[in-house]
């Protein structure tokens, strides 16, 4: 989500160096128009409610989101210190959109907005160890009905 | 970053040239990041075939050379040489008494704040860094329920918070590296932090020694201050 020249280049070393397999299969479905999906927002910025436990190194668990949170109740410990956070100190919604969500569901322009969002600590550990976390989140989102995931990195 | 994305190779992806840590581009540009989320959530009404890699057009608001002008702290701190007498931990306490008020103002305008990861008062986290540098990295922890490397980390991203916080308490288009080099370059605070870098990569406590290598410095400060 950013250019390589506008880091330094142990910065752009290190994240091109990851390990970013392709996934094996391309599942890829169609759906109802915007206007009828229920959206639900999946963030890696280790962001959870004030009383959750932080984010630890390496933490690989998730912290659940309520739609109806107050983003003055957010707070973020994501495991890694080499991102901007003066941007999300000064508004959730340049991290966690949850405010022009709602202004987009107020419109109509989507179905509604998910009972529940996800965040997870997107550091410190290879995208792969998520995989069991995932699938249930995955899991979850498909039962609470959310046919629009918008998975947002930091 | 595009390139791993590119391997990744998703259904649907939207790029965005904005700075690591700001998705949506800049904060209160509610109108730009409304377009953004738009453009998100447009994928999902486009029938492929995948992967579906899009670049989202523009720069974010006040992104660029022209708008890196004239940013100053609300409060000037002496330089160091002309208060190498005082103690580090008088120091940041004076640093965080002259920006309370302005830390209050932000909290008070925004609705919140992100202060807490370390369950404590921000001079009682300033006084427990300086004793843990001061100690080489062990010390007696004051939290009943964090480890002594998770207080180590809390307490360090308070500080942080609480000096962003009142540094952009007056609106300006401030970027976040001036910010960055602000409070690494020119706080006691920044110094205090640096400090403990070194010195808790000895740590007896494998979490401080976690917390030290990775958690504490950015890596583009550790170059730009070769301390790396």
């Amino acid at each position: 989500m950013v250019n390589l020249g506008d880091l330094s280049r142990a910065s752009a070393r290190h994240l091109l160096d990851k390990d970013c397999p392709p996934f094996e299969t391309a599942p890829f479905v169609a759906g109802p128009p915007l206007r009828q999906r229920q959206v639900a927002i999946v963030t890696t910025a280790g962001l959870h409610r004030r009383d959750d436990n932080n984010f630890n190194l390496s933490d690989l668990s998730y912290r659940v989101i309520p739609g109806d949170v107050r983003l003055s109740d957010l707070v973020m410990t994501q495991a890694s210190v080499n991102f901007d956070r003066s941007g999300f100190q000064q508004d959730v919604n340049v991290v966690f959109p949850l405010d022009r969500l709602r202004e987009m569901d107020g419109a109509g322009k989507i179905g509604r907005i998910a009972n529940f969002h996800y965040a997870f600590n997107g550091a410190g550990q290879l995208p792969s160890a998520f995989e069991a976390t995932g699938r249930e989140v995955g899991r979850m989102l498909k039962e609470d009905g959310v046919n629009a995931a918008l998975l947002v990195p930091v | 970053m595009r390139e791993n994305t590119e391997r990744l190779r998703p259904p649907r992806f939207l790029w965005v040239p904005f700075e690591l840590g700001r998705p949506f581009g800049a904060p209160d540009e509610r109108e730009f990041q409304a377009r953004v989320l738009r453009a998100a959530l447009a994928l999902l009404e486009r029938q492929g075939p995948p992967p579906i890699l899009d670049d989202f057009p523009d720069n974010a608001p006040g992104d660029g050379p022209a708008d890196m002008t004239g940013w100053s702290c609300p409060i000037s701190f002496p330089a160091p040489e002309a208060t190498d007498q005082l103690a580090l931990t008088a120091r940041i306490l004076d640093e965080i008494s002259s920006l309370t008020p302005w830390q209050a103002l932000a909290r008070e305008r925004r609705g919140r704040t992100g202060l807490g990861a370390a369950k404590m008062g921000i001079e009682d986290s300033a006084r427990f860094l300086h004793a843990l540098w001061a100690a080489g990295g062990s010390t007696d922890n004051p939290s009943p329920t964090l480890s002594l490397g998770q207080t180590f980390r809390g307490a360090s991203e308070d500080m942080k918070t609480f000096y962003m916080e009142a540094a952009t308490a007056r609106p300006s288009r401030v970027s976040s590296r001036e910010l960055a080099d602000w409070f690494w370059g020119e706080t006691a605070a920044g110094e205090l932090l640096l400090a403990l870098h070194p010195a808790c990569l000895e740590s007896v406590d494998a979490g401080v020694r976690r917390v030290a290598l990775g958690q504490l410095v950015p890596r583009a400060q550790l170059h730009r201050l070769n301390k790396g």
